[in-house]
């Protein structure tokens, strides 16, 4: 009797979750994979990214040429990213975050966090 | 055959293994083919080897590893009957600067048959950290430490220049005036049949802008050599060969020792191309320099792995 009742503690515990999930507003994800920024021929894709605050990002390098991911302000560096090296950074704060990289400057892209 | 028409050059083409000579004499190319044995008939000739972006650390389509076709690339140069006076090494000596990659290209490159090696950097050598690591071990014996040198040997005066360190934003190479001021009073004293060899990683000419393929303050560097009879400029970067004569300056770019570029425009981006390691080792190689003091002729001949 008392794990039955555990049991349908934890079933109800279930149901008013999703419930409360259920009511976060339409289409919204329970777990929001990391969006992703492609590195291939020479451009990041996409150029601009727009994310809400504390998104990580991930960059993946698909091309044989090194790149890099760096800050216009400093606020991130990549090091050398060789072919399918990747690179993640969390935004915790609001801003636009210019970036280029260091080997190929014309290359050149956004982060929008709000 | 001192002059080449079109179909002559075809034709020289054909005989592609031994290698086409390009000498520039006046300011006019011609071409034969040759021998080694003509380097040796003249006591003040001298040879040496350009060798260009090594990329030592990529592994890709046209290429599983970059440091055994350096390694195969230094053997050639041991083949020689005549060992080169010096080898140039026109930057990018490695693919991604990753840990140990330096000491691998200076421990392949310790085993050259050759007097001395001189370096000038490309940009996959200080892209991470400005060039501390690069200048800590190439910056000895160059003006300030910053790279940049020049030299004499037999009578040919050796320029060396560093065009990645002030990489604009458009990424073209660019000189910057401490390095333009050095060189105008380097060669100032000089006279005007001093042969002069110019080497630097980016192009010195307007190869192609759109890819950062040109440097963007040259034209003063070679406004400073424009009264010189005899101007060779050698460059890499571009990981193919292409010439340019202009008055007295033959402008000459090396092909990579690890894997080709595409030419121009030909292609969306100017990354390495992916093609068969059996086709590509028909695109990368290395660049023999013959010098013949007198009248300031050079020859050059590039050569291929395979």
């Amino acid at each position: 009797m008392h794990q039955t009742g555990s049991r349908w503690l934890r079933y109800g515990a279930g149901l008013v979750a999703v419930a409360a999930l259920a009511g976060l507003g339409s289409g919204a994800a329970v777990a929001v994979p990391t969006p992703t920024v492609q590195i291939k021929d020479f451009m990041y894709g996409p150029a601009v990214l727009q994310v809400p605050v504390g998104t990580a990002v991930t960059w993946i390098n698909r091309d044989e040429e090194p790149h890099t991911v760096t800050s216009t302000t400093g606020a991130f560096a990549s090091g050398g990213l060789v072919n399918g090296e990747t690179f993640g950074q969390r935004f915790t704060r609001p801003g636009t975050y210019q970036y280029a990289c260091a080997l190929h400057p014309q290359m050149r892209a956004t982060v929008i966090v709000k | 055959m001192d002059r080449m028409d079109r179909r002559g050059f075809l034709e020289c083409m054909a005989w592609a293994g031994t290698g086409v000579v390009w000498t520039a004499a006046g300011g006019v190319l011609s071409s034969r083919l040759v021998t080694e044995a003509a380097a040796q008939t003249e006591p003040a000739a001298f040879s040496f080897v350009q060798i260009s972006d090594t990329h030592v650390g990529f592994k890709g389509q046209a290429n599983p590893d970059a440091a055994v076709t350096l390694r195969q690339v230094v053997e050639r140069v041991n083949a020689m009957p005549t060992p080169p006076a010096f080898v140039l090494h026109t930057g990018d000596q490695t693919h991604g600067q990753k840990a140990g990659a330096f000491d691998t290209v200076a421990e392949i490159l310790k085993s050259v048959r050759t007097e001395r090696t001189f370096y000038v950097p490309g940009e996959h050598d200080v892209f991470l950290d400005g060039g501390t690591e690069y200048l800590s071990r190439y910056g000895k014996g160059t003006v300030g430490g910053r790279g940049w040198q020049s030299f004499d040997y037999k009578g040919t005066h050796f320029i060396g220049l560093v065009n990645v360190l002030k990489y604009k934003g458009e990424g073209m190479g660019a000189l910057g005036e401490e390095q333009l001021d050095w060189l105008g009073k380097d060669v100032g004293p000089l006279s005007a049949s001093t042969p002069i060899v110019v080497f630097a990683h980016v192009p010195l000419w307007a190869v192609y802008p759109a890819w950062g393929w040109t440097t963007e303050d040259a034209a003063r560097a070679l406004a400073a050599l424009r009264r010189f009879g005899s101007v060779t400029v050698l460059n890499g970067h571009i990981h193919q060969v292409l010439r340019k004569v202009e008055g007295s300056v033959t402008f000459h770019t090396a092909m990579s020792t690890a894997f080709p570029q595409p030419a121009p425009g030909s292609a969306p981006a100017p990354g390495p191309m992916k093609i068969p390691e059996s086709q590509a080792r028909g695109m990368i190689g290395l660049t023999d320099v013959t010098v013949r003091p007198v009248g300031g002729e050079l020859a050059i001949v590039d050569s291929t792995l395979g």
